[in-house]
């Protein structure tokens, strides 16, 4: 009886040969197969999700770069003393009454002498920007010393030279299907052959409110908007939020009841957001009276927005911290409450951190409830604190891409890179504190 | 070996197996009237520090411990041995009130410390759960460096006032677990970098940091190698000097290498309690018996 007859169980139930037969072959091959074919389904979606991305990253890069680059003309401005303060009294109030329109055109006018009649003088002074005047005016009241000299100054130009200049006018056109005569594509070419046109790096899109003119409107207004109501939606929900999940999961009975409000919190977190917007405007506005359009509104309506995902997101990071801790803190004769603050709590909070910037990140980009409280104005001012009017990128994103003139396409899209870039850099934030938390048990 | 001559061992094995099972469910049998502990479950001489009477515990309406009376002495070391599901553990945490946390637990009968009912209603749990420490099954450290692991206790019950009593506390607190000599170049590293009998080691001396009467430890070595385990029995004798101890284990040698005491539970029943030499000498119950000699587990 040596060991050569083999195991007496395997030969019972398995003749030896079982492993090297054709059917168990065909088994392995079959297991195999599944595996492969599940893997490489995989990386098929992958590969699809990938494309998309690229090609949405492209389309939105592409369209949207070239609204970070502002076509600027180069105007000779004499700040005669005779028209803009005639009594040389050096106060801004007077100077700000003069007339800085009539200096753009007599420096438009000096520029090109040979044109004469008034229809062409028109069509001339509309290369440049109606913001000219205002830049003009803002230089002079500042710094008032300006007066009596000649300079040469570069204002923006009007969008239509803006799109020519981009290379989004083709000229190849018929005269009359085009935006640009061919009187106006004559002048332009001239101020390139004297260098006097340029494309500059457009601050005014991120020093500027909104404006119905393209060259002259900027996110400065929506991004504030934006940042003020994430900041009432942080310091409300955060804390809130979390509050709320602790009671929920450490101290609230199980009984009916919880169960009841443990439901809810979870249908809540699947209510459409401009049901949200609803809310806020009949809570909010018609009851409490708040400011329309405000951010603190907007604020309040994202808060409740982003509680549910929160609150569950938190109560999924107390349930995970091992009850051994729990164990050990009330071992050694630790209240509930020291248990929870000092042991559940910090070893819970990259996991809260994470839900609650996921949370951010959806309420930064959210549109549809801030359309019911008002927040879809057009704004031009850029908002001072929490209680002005504003409006919020993604808003800003929606009105823009809802105006006619060609340089909104180039700005929606460069409006969507600055959400994009916000998106991101907040998720990497959530990335970076969850790491640097995280803890090892 | 030859694999045939093996098998009939293990049929006569077998045979001897079905023979005992059918001599314990007698015994299991006589346990469900109205059965009294063999042995001595009452300290008669020196003095008690724990005592419980009558005492029962229910999970979710399901008896968990039945009718449990036991003392346990002062400076001594009780070992509570039985089979998995025998509420030796349950029996434990009945001790500090551990049972507390589970929703639907309860406990009644009588448990006292020093002579005051651990359950009565003026009684807070967390002076309790300071006096009546706990060494847990699994090494639990804080995700804290290994100073403020120890110091956590005093610091919440302010055992220190300051700086430098905390200090002396930490160190009186490592040095008795055994653990000074090897940490004390590292108290600021975390006390989850340690190995698992150090681990444990440690949880010992964040127990003892708050100067318990009583600690009741849960299976303390399930989880260590027997180098680490040989340590944490040699230091459960040490400790027996000022602390009293009650530990379960599932390791009947253990029970006789470190306890004086020792209790035999089976389904929730306290079976018998005795000498420790003589419940493994000479055992008078019979599943007592069965279970040391190895026989079921």
């Amino acid at each position: 009886m040596s060991s050569s007859e083999g195991d007496p169980h395997q030969a019972a139930e398995h003749p030896r040969s079982h492993w090297e037969s054709a059917e168990f072959a065909v088994l392995m091959k079959k297991r195999h197969r599944s595996e492969q074919l599940f893997r490489a389904m995989g990386l098929g979606s992958i590969a699809v999700g990938l494309a998309f991305l690229a090609i949405l990253m492209t389309s939105i890069i592409g369209n949207g770069y070239s609204a970070f680059w502002q076509t600027h003309i180069a105007l000779e401005v004499d700040f005669a003393q005779s028209r803009l303060d005639p009594d040389a009294s050096g106060d801004p109030e007077v100077i700000g009454k003069a007339n800085f329109g009539g200096l753009v055109k007599r420096s438009m006018r000096a520029a090109f002498p040979d044109v004469k009649s008034r229809r062409d003088k028109r069509a001339l002074y509309k290369l440049v920007s109606s913001g000219a005047a205002f830049q003009l005016r803002a230089m002079a009241m500042d710094e008032p010393r300006l007066i009596g000299q000649k300079l040469t100054v570069w204002v923006p130009a009007d969008d239509d030279i803006d799109m020519l200049m981009k290379g989004y006018v083709d000229r190849k056109l018929p005269e009359s299907d085009r935006r640009i005569n061919n009187k106006t594509l004559a002048w332009v070419d001239k101020l390139s052959e004297r260098g006097a046109i340029e494309k500059h790096f457009n601050i005014t899109f991120f020093t500027a409110g909104d404006s119905r003119e393209p060259e002259l409107s900027g996110i400065h207004g929506a991004l504030m908007g934006s940042l003020y109501m994430l900041m009432v939606t942080l310091v409300l929900s955060f804390p809130i939020g979390v509050g709320a999940a602790i009671y929920l999961e450490e101290f609230a009975p199980r009984n009916r009841f919880s169960d009841f409000i443990e439901v809810n919190v979870n249908n809540l977190a699947a209510v459409p957001s401009i049901v949200f917007g609803l809310l806020g405007l009949a809570v909010f506005l018609n009851f409490f009276q708040l400011p329309r359009s405000a951010p603190l509104v907007g604020g309040l309506v994202l808060t409740l927005m982003t509680l549910p995902t929160i609150i569950i997101a938190s109560r999924a990071a107390l349930k995970s911290v091992p009850p051994s801790i729990r164990e050990a803190a009330l071992g050694i004769g630790a209240s509930k409450m020291q248990m929870v603050m000092q042991h559940a709590l910090p070893l819970a909070m990259p996991g809260m951190l994470t839900g609650t910037i996921i949370g951010m990140a959806r309420a930064l980009g959210e549109s549809a409830p801030l359309l019911m409280i008002g927040m879809v104005a057009f704004v031009v001012d850029v908002p001072d604190g929490p209680l002005d009017p504003a409006t919020a990128l993604p808003v800003q994103v929606y009105l823009w891409a809802d105006s006619p003139e060609r340089a909104f396409v180039e700005r929606t899209s460069a409006a969507i890179i600055v959400l994009l870039v916000l998106l991101v850099g907040t998720n990497a934030l959530a990335v970076f504190l969850r790491r640097k938390f995280e803890r090892r048990w | 070996m030859t694999s045939l001559a093996a098998l009939n061992d293990e049929r006569i094995d077998g045979r001897r197996a079905r023979a005992m099972t059918e001599n314990r469910t007698e015994a299991v049998r006589a346990l469900d009237d109205d059965f009294k502990t063999v042995g001595e479950p009452f300290v008669q001489d020196g003095d008690v520090r724990m005592s419980t009477r009558a005492v029962n515990v229910y999970y979710s309406g399901k008896q968990a411990i039945n009718d449990v009376s036991l003392d346990i002495g002062a400076n001594a070391v009780i070992a509570m041995i039985g089979p998995s599901g025998c509420g030796k553990s349950t029996f434990l945490r009945c001790l500090n009130r551990m049972n507390d946390t589970i929703e639907t637990c309860r406990v009644d009968g009588r448990i006292e410390l020093d002579g005051r009912d651990i359950y009565a209603a003026s009684q807070d749990v967390v002076p309790l759960r300071a006096r009546v420490g706990m060494v847990f099954q699994k090494p639990n450290p804080f995700p804290k460096s290994i100073y403020d692991n120890v110091a956590y206790g005093p610091r919440i019950h302010g055992l220190a006032e300051n700086r430098y009593q905390l200090d002396e506390i930490v160190e009186l607190s490592l040095q008795k677990a055994g653990l000074w000599e090897e940490v004390k170049d590292r108290l600021t590293q975390p006390g989850t970098g340690l190995s698992g009998g150090q681990q444990q080691r440690l949880c010992i001396a964040r127990a003892i940091a708050v100067s318990p009467d009583v600690i009741l430890m849960d299976e303390p070595c399930s989880a260590l190698d027997p180098i680490a385990t040989a340590r944490i029995e040699e230091l459960i004798d040490e400790l027996r000097q000022q602390y009293t101890i009650a530990i379960v284990t599932h390791s009947m040698q253990q029970a006789a290498r470190v306890s004086q005491r020792t209790a035999y539970f089976h389904l929730g029943k306290l079976v018998e309690v005795g000498d420790t030499k003589l419940i493994f000498t000479n055992p008078r119950h019979k599943l007592t018996e069965d279970y040391i000699t190895g026989r079921f587990g």
